[in-house]
């Protein structure tokens, strides 16, 4: 079922209601604000909200500046201009000098569609894991979004946030009981374990139903935090399943599949697949399309999941 | 300016560029050529102009902020803070040693006193572009001064910053750019010239003073004039790499030297 709210709006919401009572909450973004429904924050707080044009390096390093005077910038753009275009700012004058800046980074992976390959980020996750102290989480629906604001307001340090900006398919209501760093198990099952984030998720939940209808049983795991991993949620699955199948919208080469195996074959060694781009770049077409293309649909999660059942 | 003023500052500035001397000296090999070149200005923002800093207390909220973008030039910095007493003269001896407070580039979370962390060329002025934007947001009355290389301009994020800062009349910023014409691989004019540096801030919107940049006291009347502008600020530092310490003046390329203690000892006078 696809999320009544988009997960930008609900962002840019949250960050106006929060920015009421937290004078320290400033906004940047770099001529995308159209697309990132920053415009509210804006009218709310135009004295608080800084279009920077189309200059991500300068959007970081002002960041960091407003960091040093006490600030809590959040600064946006689509995920590979985020990223990519100034990770030496975000290494240097954010990371390494140890500043509060909260890094927004839209379109990931094949949601970004008809920008294609240039827009297509497959690698963000990877640049940013390897930025010491650097907070990486992919929210999975508009609950997500906002349950996890507060925790990355009150977090002392940087955070980039790889945000599916539209309405994405509903995982969860109210009840979530949401925490960084901590993975949100939407299923349990003994046969195998799928540890998916962002659109994967529900793809890994259809792969758990498929699983299900041939006599299997898989836990899901939605691991939002893709560092710091939840190293205990990973070794309990390993433990209990004995089998490992991450599904990730992003390249296998330093994202989700990586993180995961980095943990399980220090804590309990287990038979795994990744599900992900497989060191490809990024072309124009839809998301479906695009994911039969570079084989993350359901489907290659089953397959997978199959495949390393057979191995156990 | 008095002459009691400007005495008491040349002195200063003498006093200054041993200590950075013998700060680069003892460890034996560092940016001697940039360290000098902005001493200087250094000498008359810190004793000078600058506004609520308190050695007690580095962070205080409404201090003044110096940002020493070209990073490499932190024994500068580091002569200065030791002066001032927000750390031990004794750190001096400590550059680039293992486990010290005092690294070759500028570490805000090493050393007290020093407001951005620096060394990967072009960063701090942006960073100083968004200290200035959150001073004029929160009405803190603070001046931001920063100081950027020439060779360090051929970086593009300085001018992605300029843009900024020139078209938001960010006016409580102070731009001072050490234009010692000189770069690690020679003379700028041969790399990658950044001439006409003056007439390039001024068509970003930047009120421009172009001065000699080893003139103490027109150093100060550009800083007060520059407080008064209405604009971002550009002070264009014409100076000399290596200025003061001779062994640097008279070599070819003095961007970074070894520094014997003999030599050391010879320039400043100081006995063993």
């Amino acid at each position: 079922m696809t999320d009544d709210r988009e997960i930008r709006q609900t962002l840019a919401s949250a960050l106006v209601e929060a920015a009421k009572s937290d004078d320290r909450i400033v906004v940047l973004d770099a001529d995308l604000m159209s697309c990132h429904a920053t415009k509210c924050f804006k009218e709310a707080f135009p004295d608080r909200f800084f279009n920077v044009g189309i200059a991500e390096q300068n959007l970081i390093g002002m960041a960091a500046g407003m960091a040093t005077m006490g600030k809590i910038p959040f600064a946006y753009s689509f995920a590979p201009f985020a990223t990519r275009r100034c990770y030496d700012q975000i290494f240097i004058s954010v990371a390494y000098s140890g500043l509060n800046v909260k890094i927004i980074g839209s379109e990931p992976g094949v949601a970004a569609e008809a920008n294609g390959g240039t827009h297509m980020p497959f690698e963000d996750m990877a640049l940013m894991r390897a930025v010491p102290k650097m907070i990486c989480f992919e929210p999975t629906d508009a609950t997500m979004m906002q349950k996890a604001l507060p925790q990355i307001i009150d977090h002392d340090g940087a955070v980039y946030v790889r945000m599916f900006r539209k309405k994405a398919a509903k995982i969860y209501d109210e009840s979530l009981d949401f925490k960084l760093g901590k993975a949100n198990m939407l299923a349990d099952g003994d046969d195998v374990t799928l540890v998916a984030s962002g659109i994967m998720v529900e793809r890994a939940l259809q792969a758990a139903e498929a699983l299900h209808a041939d006599g299997f049983s898989a836990r899901v795991l939605n691991m939002h935090t893709w560092k710091p991993v939840d190293v205990d949620a990973l070794r309990a699955a390993a433990e209990r399943t004995g089998a490992i199948v991450t599904c990730e919208n992003h390249n296998i080469y330093g994202g989700l599949g990586s993180a995961v195996a980095e943990v399980i074959v220090r804590e309990h060694p287990v038979p795994m697949r990744l599900v992900g781009i497989k060191d490809e770049f990024g072309q124009v077409g839809k998301n479906a399309y695009l994911s039969e293309v570079y084989g993350i649909t359901a489907k290659d999660v089953y397959e997978a999941a199959k495949d390393v059942i057979s191995v156990k | 300016m008095d002459a009691e003023k400007l005495n008491f500052l040349a002195a200063k500035a003498r006093q200054l560029r041993d200590d950075a001397i013998e700060t680069i000296g003892t460890f034996g090999v560092g940016h001697i050529g940039g360290v000098m070149s902005v001493m200087d200005a250094l000498t008359v923002i810190y004793y000078s102009k600058a506004k609520n800093l308190d050695p007690k207390n580095p962070r205080k909220k409404d201090r003044d902020r110096i940002i020493m973008s070209k990073g490499h030039a932190g024994p500068a910095m580091y002569a200065v803070l030791a002066d001032l007493g927000y750390f031990p003269r004794e750190w001096l001896h400590t550059l680039n040693l293992n486990g010290t407070n005092l690294p070759s580039h500028c570490d805000m979370n090493k050393t007290p006193g020093i407001d951005m962390t620096a060394g990967s060329l072009g960063q701090g002025l942006s960073v100083a572009v968004g200290m200035a934007a959150a001073a004029k947001l929160d009405g803190n009355p603070a001046t931001i001064y920063c100081i950027i290389g020439d060779g360090e301009s051929q970086e593009g994020q300085i001018w992605e910053a300029s843009m900024y800062a020139g078209s938001h009349k960010l006016n409580n910023l102070i731009v001072l750019l050490d234009y010692n014409k000189m770069q690690l691989d020679g003379a700028l004019k041969d790399i990658n010239d950044l001439a006409p540096a003056a007439d390039k801030w001024r068509s970003f919107g930047f009120y421009v003073q172009d001065i000699d940049g080893h003139d103490l006291e027109a150093i100060s009347d550009a800083i007060d004039r520059a407080k008064a502008s209405d604009r971002a600020n550009m002070i264009v530092l014409n100076t000399v790499k290596g200025k003061g310490a001779r062994f640097a003046e008279e070599a070819s390329n003095c961007h970074s030297m070894t520094i014997t203690e003999e030599m050391w000892r010879n320039e400043t006078g100081r006995k063993a």
